[in-house]
């Protein structure tokens, strides 16, 4: 068989933004039909190298290289060629689809005009057209949907409209910048099912840009390696994969993370018991804002958890599991009983709950957003110990920080630098950081890794792991992602819509799932090959 | 050997700035319009406040019979100089002679502080600057003409004097003074108790917001022109006074976005996490909150100082401002007002008035984009 001319080839691509070089010497081809994956984390220079080809890079940036469609150089091309080729040749799924539908245009209009530049369809054809691309992208009842708002639609939903807007013209090639990263793993699943039918059904080729490798394995017939701003390694994915030639993509798939979680001592005593917590917003409506009913975030949660182990609380977002990290440190005002060693914590107020709070700590997701970026390092973890050891003097202080940070892995000269010299992993060591110089007993953990890069994530979980075991904390960890939760918990809530669907041992919940929604959780996470599929029997994670 | 160890090795410190306030002192000092603006302010701030020093009707330093004495400062009696009078006319021929037989004085430049009545000015009323006019005009009403010593540069009016033969740059460079510093004065007030205000609503929310939203709105609708008419006919408007009364109106105008920044800032993650440390609310409002409200407050400034100049001149131009007598701008442009036929007041007044506001402008223009964090994080 003959290899078909390439659709797409990218020839020595250099993207510059000023002295900075995004990609040095990027090459890479695409034949009509095929998938091609381009893997790296974040700051690799994959999402720069996809938007490069629809020349969407800020003016800032400096291209050089070939880029040829069809035989057509594109970097070349003067504007108006390269508006015929965008939407109609070519078209692009964006990562966010919160942001990438404009809020005030109905899915009808955000659709038609595509059809309407590209194609000439007005009025009634535009319709046709449209209610024939919303079906095709599986959106329910499409003919209802014509007039709604992207605020009326969920995530998934607008994600289809996203796809079906880039496919209205059918395209020769499509990019999808991270399409699912902002998205559900059940809704992730059903996305990558419908794009790989579609990609089917019209022949196109695709550029799948992620940094997820479980994705690659399920969608990409050939795969491009990135770091730094260079492709390190390409080749069809499944022999690539088998036998990973170069050391970046070795440490990519060996990144996930790995190891079980420490062997909890069932009889240790309970820390934390919690009975019936309840968080309720009211829904405030009319003139009088009364209350008609209420958002049930939190909606009658038991649970406990003993010295030294790890409860994992794991559901999709919406599920309320942070709502509730957030009221059992009493962060926001919640119903019902909380006990945490030994003290009552609802009756107390918000000055008798201070001498608790050392013990009780709380990392949060975001390592951008949870340290202030106005205050330098160890002023960042020597507040709490300001506020409850206040009798150390500086240099007593000073000693803490430094042991903080060297427990986390940094060096003690860090803690003279502001927060945004750091990288997302540093950054949330720091945070670790901040809760465990206090020497807390019990440790919320909301998400510590999801902003985190891969390879990054193994880390964390490695040190979370480790500093369980020297100072034998307690952990509620918290997470959607369920390859991070199988590394460190001992037992496991699953929660969906504020309520406990499936609790149990950690282990035996991951071996046989006993409720529906756990099973498609699981086969979500851990076997994207196959669709959510209930009857399939639940899938055992190597490790 | 655990000497040497005691011995920290050189650490690098904290940096004074925090690198945001680097980045922004960096981006300030770019824009060229407003880093040369606040230098010009500067230097002009500087110059009024050592008025003393440069327009005064007495000397700085007069050595009077081998004794070192400092008239600018400390009122002496003229018996102190061999006289009888109460105060010392330090202009006239009587001392004039006492000090040259009996010792020297040092003068500054100017002779004349702003309320000065020249009584050889060259003419009636308000008279045009001395350099519009020739030699002859100038000395016109000296006993000795032109030959006069006392008919020197530093007797000259070098723009010109008033209705009350004041003389106009003594009386524009206390004015300048007086009025930057209420300007300051109110500016620094009402941002405290704008920025504390703004600060407790929108940190606290709920039912408190919702009243002192209601209250300002309600303290906003009342016409300050008016308030500020009727109390200044039952109180003698002073400094203070009249601080105290813009005050009760300019608080209002900051609330609005602290409170805002402080809504937006308490949702921070960052401030979750100082909660959950046990952080007390006030120090998170001051450690956390406040340098966030403090961009748009420092933004916000230039405007707020240049608005409270403007203010206190309006009031001194309608006459309900400082005791009559004060040498402000706006008495300056009152007086060109009345005196219709010496264009030198309208212009000295419209002048300063205009250079000090644009100045003011450019500044805070600087200032704004330099806050932007769109720039700052670039």
């Amino acid at each position: 068989m003959t290899t078909p001319a390439p659709l797409l080839s990218v020839r020595d691509l250099t993207i510059a933004f000023g002295a900075n070089l995004a990609t040095r010497d990027v090459s890479f081809d695409i034949a009509p039909g095929e998938t091609l994956a381009l893997v790296g984390e974040s700051g690799s220079g994959k999402s720069v190298t996809a938007l490069s080809v629809l020349k969407l890079l800020p003016p800032t940036a400096q291209l050089s290289g070939q880029i040829l469609f069809k035989g057509q150089d594109l970097v070349t091309a003067p504007p108006a060629e390269l508006r015929a080729v965008r939407g109609n040749d070519i078209s692009m799924i964006f990562q966010e689809p919160m942001s990438s539908l404009n809020p005030v245009h109905t899915i009808e209009r955000q659709i038609g005009e595509v059809l309407a530049i590209h194609r000439g369809l007005r009025a009634s054809a535009a319709r046709a057209r449209t209610l024939e691309l919303l079906d095709a992208v599986g959106i329910a009842d499409p003919k209802s949907r014509l007039a709604a708002f992207p605020h009326q639609l969920s995530g998934g939903q607008r994600q289809r409209v996203m796809i079906a807007m880039a496919l209205a013209n059918e395209p020769d090639l499509l990019i999808a910048d991270e399409p699912t990263t902002a998205l559900d793993v059940t809704v992730q699943a059903q996305i990558l099912v419908l794009l790989k039918d579609l990609q089917q059904r019209l022949g196109m080729a695709m550029l799948f840009i992620t940094h997820d490798l479980g994705i690659v394995k399920t969608i990409a017939d050939r795969v491009c390696v990135m770091t730094e701003g260079q492709i390190v390694e390409t080749g069809p994915v499944v022999p690539l994969f088998a036998a990973p030639q170069h050391a970046y993509t070795r440490h990519l798939l060996a990144a996930e993370p790995r190891g079980t979680p420490p062997v909890s001592d069932p009889a240790a005593p309970t820390i934390v018991e919690v009975t019936d917590l309840k968080v309720w917003f009211p829904i405030k409506r009319g003139l009088l804002r009364r209350t008609t009913g209420h958002i049930r975030a939190v909606d009658g949660i038991d649970l406990s958890i003993r010295r030294g182990e790890t409860l994992g609380v794991v559901g999709e977002s919406g599920s309320g599991k942070s709502t509730l990290g957030y009221a059992l440190l009493r962060l926001i005002p919640s119903t019902g009983r909380i006990v945490v060693l030994g003290n009552e914590l609802q009756s107390r107020s918000w000055k008798a709950m201070r001498p608790l709070r050392a013990d009780l700590q709380i990392v949060f997701q975001d390592p951008f957003g949870s340290l202030s970026p106005r205050m330098s390092v160890d002023q960042i973890i020597g507040e709490g110990l300001a506020v409850h050891q206040p009798r150390l003097n500086a240099a007593e202080r000073d000693a803490r920080v430094v042991t903080a940070l060297e427990e986390v892995g940094l060096p003690p000269a860090a803690r003279f630098r502001y927060p945004h010299e750091f990288s997302g992993g540093q950054r949330q060591r720091i945070a670790i950081a901040r809760a465990l110089v206090l020497e807390p007993e019990f440790v919320v953990l909301d998400e510590p890794t999801s902003a985190l890069d891969v390879s990054i994530q193994a880390q964390v979980v490695d040190l979370l792991r480790d500093l369980q075991q020297r100072h034998g904390l307690t952990y509620m960890f918290i997470s959607h992602d369920l390859k991070v939760v199988r590394a460190l918990a001992n037992r496991l809530i699953v929660m969906r819509d504020g309520k406990i669907v499936e609790q149990g041992d950690a282990a035996a919940i991951f071996a046989a799932p006993q409720q529906d929604y756990t099973r498609t959780l699981m086969a979500a996470a851990f076997n994207l090959a196959a669709p959510p599929i209930r009857d399939q029997a639940p899938p055992v994670a190597p490790s | 050997m655990s000497a040497a160890t005691d011995i920290a090795p050189a650490q690098p410190r904290r940096p004074f700035l925090s690198p945001i306030n680097q980045r922004r002192w960096a981006n300030f000092r770019a824009n060229r319009r407003g880093w040369w603006s606040l230098w010009l302010f500067l230097a002009f701030f500087t110059l009024t406040l050592g008025s003393e020093f440069i327009a005064n009707d007495r000397p700085i330093v007069v050595s009077y019979e081998g004794e070192l004495l400092f008239p600018a400062f400390v009122d002496y009696p003229e018996a102190r100089f061999g006289g009888f009078l109460g105060t010392p006319d330090y202009r006239g021929d009587f001392m004039e002679e006492q000090i040259a037989a009996n010792g020297w004085a040092i003068w500054p430049p100017i002779h004349f502080s702003y309320g000065t009545v020249d009584g050889y000015q060259p003419g009636s009323g308000a008279t045009p600057p001395s350099w519009l006019l020739s030699r002859d005009e100038v000395c016109s009403r000296y006993p000795l003409g032109v030959d006069d010593p006392d008919c020197s540069w530093s007797n000259f009016h070098w723009l010109g004097t008033d209705g009350e033969a004041h003389d106009v740059l003594a009386r524009l460079l206390y004015g300048v003074r007086i009025s930057i510093l209420f300007g300051f004065t109110l500016t620094i007030l009402s941002s405290v108790v704008g920025l504390f205000a703004g600060a407790v609503q929108g940190y606290f929310g709920g039912w408190l917001d919702l009243i002192a939203q209601r209250l300002i709105e309600i303290w906003t609708a009342i016409p300050a022109l008016y308030l500020l008419l009727i109390i200044s006919s039952v109180i003698a408007p002073s400094f203070w006074v009249l601080l105290g009364i813009l005050l009760l109106f300019s608080w209002v105008s900051l609330v609005g976005i602290v409170r805002a920044e402080f809504l937006r800032g308490r949702n921070f993650e960052y401030i979750a996490a100082a909660r959950a440390l046990g952080v007390s609310n006030m120090t998170i409002m001051w450690r956390h909150l406040l340098p966030n409200a403090m961009v748009a407050t420092l933004t916000f400034m230039p405007f707020i100082l240049s608005g409270s100049v403007v203010t206190l001149t309006s009031l001194d131009l309608l006459g309900l401002g400082l005791e009559p007598g004060t040498p402000s701008l706006g008495d300056l442009l009152f007086q060109g007002k009345e005196n219709l036929q010496a264009p030198w007041l309208g212009l000295t007044g419209f002048f300063a008035i205009a250079i000090l506001m644009t100045l003011l402008v450019f500044i805070g223009e600087a200032v704004r984009d330099a806050f932007d964090p769109r720039k700052a994080f670039a």
